[in-house]
């Protein structure tokens, strides 16, 4: 069988994303290993404690030699814009999630709405993208 | 500080109008969460989104209001406020001009299955804001 490891998310800057993910959305750190050889390369993911098989991976937007500067700067301009891919977080508690992610200064995008398939929030990272966070009430639909 | 690019201070903007189009917002308001001048603002955040901001904001809110009449048996004059439009006469004219036909006569057209489809409304969100030109709507919000 196929499983899925990690995702990747593009940030603008690394501290400030892991700040983000550890300090108000309350994950913990997988890894955070920069290496030196790599023109140092830092390897950085986050995931929920209680979810040990996924992480999300915080990567920083590179420079050359790896992207030239224009592509850099188009993928910085395209993760503040708010385009690039949105992860998918599912809570038992949308509405406590949402007051409590407020209450730490967190951007919220949509307000905890009645869906056809749940309740459902939106909110931002620093960097832009784009974070869903649904509370799954099938027997709704 | 750390480096945002100025892209960020716009979605800023947008969010803005996304989280909180049932209050009584103006393009004034997404100006100063930008942290630009109204002319100015305007003028970036149509080079990045591709529209003025007072389209967006007002589509946002036919968006959720055709959502409304689709979705619920709330009056349009109840929905109209709803979606942080004051003037129910200007909320009919900007509704038939985008959608072709009268809020009444959009709610008839839908039959009640259309609100068991399992689309994330970020989908619905995205894809359900029409397009339409401002009408010189916009024509009193400075150079663009």
């Amino acid at each position: 069988m196929i499983r899925i490891a990690n995702a990747q998310l593009w940030v603008q800057d690394q501290d400030e994303a892991l700040a983000f993910y550890t300090e108000k959305l309350g994950w913990e750190v997988r890894a955070d290993v920069t290496l030196p050889e790599m023109g140092d390369f830092r390897w950085l993911t986050v995931g929920p404690a209680d979810q040990e098989d996924f992480a999300v991976v915080l990567m920083a937007i590179p420079g050359p030699p790896v992207f030239e500067e224009e592509t850099a700067e188009q993928l910085r301009s395209v993760v503040a814009k708010g385009v690039a891919a949105p992860i998918f977080l599912t809570t038992d508690d949308c509405h406590a999630a949402y007051e409590d992610l407020r209450a730490r200064g967190v951007e919220f995008v949509d307000t905890p709405e009645e869906r056809p398939y749940g309740i459902d929030a939106s909110f931002r990272d620093p960097s832009g993208n784009h974070i869903r966070l649904t509370q799954v009430q099938l027997a709704n639909v | 500080m750390v480096y945002a690019p100025p892209a960020r201070h716009l979605l800023r903007a947008r969010d803005l109008a996304d989280a909180r189009f049932f209050e009584p917002l103006d393009v004034d308001d997404m100006a100063a969460a930008a942290g630009l001048s109204r002319a100015h603002f305007s003028r970036e955040f149509r080079r990045a989104f591709g529209e003025s901001p007072h389209a967006y904001l007002l589509t946002r809110r036919l968006e959720r209001a055709a959502s409304m009449l689709r979705y619920t048996d709330r009056s349009v004059a109840d929905i109209c406020f709803s979606v942080g439009l004051a003037s129910v006469g200007s909320f009919t004219s900007s509704f038939t001009r985008t959608y072709g036909v009268t809020p009444t006569a959009y709610r008839a057209r839908f039959p009640p299955a259309v609100a068991h489809a399992i689309i994330p409304s970020c989908i619905v969100r995205a894809y359900g804001r029409p397009q339409r030109s401002t009408n010189g709507e916009d024509r009193n919000v400075g150079p663009e």
